[in-house]
């Protein structure tokens, strides 16, 4: 009878407060995924939106092309127009 | 008779474990429920690294190709100008607009980086001359028959001078005025009177 005793004040006192802590230490980390996931959504929506620009590379290349595509013209104008230097 | 002292130890290991039990199911049942929220986050994370992707897909074609065209745009001005103005006088041509260029040199012309760039911001040479021609007396200052003009024939010079630096532009801020003149002049001066008659002449000796 007075080790059942001892058992349930094991129980009461040691098992369950480990039980306790040790559990608590999975939902505190658990709830901190939480924060870093909802951080990283944020970071990645942010990021997805800021590539919305990215089509308009196609308009840079594009004129890039046709700027070049002038100065080429130009430059061969010159090479016609100038003495060279030797 | 106490009432702890009522319930035998069987219920006090009942009383426990139920408190074990309970602590389980909280602690289970919070965690479940934290790992829910991160399964959903994860979700949209994963749409939204999706979206990175597609958006970011292409970028590199196309950052490639401008790279391609800028390249092609460096290699000809720089074989024009060195062609035209010469090699010496393009460096220090270069070096006048943007101090310290002449350093990194050419890109396909190394023997740029050996070059004792000529100050041409202070001193005219071949290739500031040429610069200067341009706005003056090139034919394609007149007109491009193609359609708008290239650049405006008056303000040709204005054009290459602007490619010095400030102090290079500089005029005198305020000249003196011209003299007003006239009957109603704010300084009038006396008439001569020898001005319309015969010039003096020495006495004969």
């Amino acid at each position: 009878m007075t080790l059942w005793w001892v058992a349930d004040a094991i129980l009461l006192v040691l098992v369950l407060p480990i039980v306790i802590y040790l559990l608590r230490g999975i939902l505190t980390a658990a709830r901190s995924i939480v924060t870093s996931v909802d951080q990283i959504e944020r970071a990645t929506a942010a990021g997805s939106q800021d590539l919305d620009a990215a089509a308009l590379l196609l308009t840079t290349r594009d004129q890039v092309k046709q700027t070049v595509a002038v100065v080429a013209g130009y430059g061969g104008s010159l090479d016609v127009i100038i003495d060279d230097a030797e | 008779m106490l009432p702890i002292a009522a319930i035998g130890p069987g219920t006090g290991s009942i009383v426990v474990v139920a408190l074990i039990v309970l602590a389980v199911v909280y602690y289970l049942v919070s965690t479940i429920v934290a790992l829910r929220k991160i399964t959903a986050g994860l979700d949209r994370v994963i749409g939204n690294v999706g979206e990175i992707l597609s958006k970011s897909q292409p970028v590199e074609e196309i950052v490639t190709d401008i790279n391609g065209q800028l390249d092609a745009g460096v290699d000809l001005l720089e074989g024009l100008l060195v062609k035209k103005a010469g090699l010496i006088d393009a460096v220090g041509l270069v070096d006048g607009l943007y101090p310290g260029a002449a350093a990194a040199g050419f890109r396909n012309f190394p023997d740029s980086t050996t070059v004792d760039a000529p100050r041409i911001s202070e001193v005219y040479t071949k290739g500031t001359l040429t610069l200067a021609r341009l706005g003056r007396e090139a034919p394609i200052a007149r007109g491009n028959p193609a359609g708008a003009v290239l650049r405006n024939v008056e303000g040709g010079s204005l054009a290459a001078r602007l490619l010095y630096p400030d102090e290079r532009q500089g005029r005198p801020a305020a000249l003196p005025r011209s003299p007003v003149i006239g009957t109603d002049s704010p300084v009038q001066y006396e008439q001569r009177d020898d001005i319309g008659k015969p010039r003096k002449r020495m006495p004969s000796a």
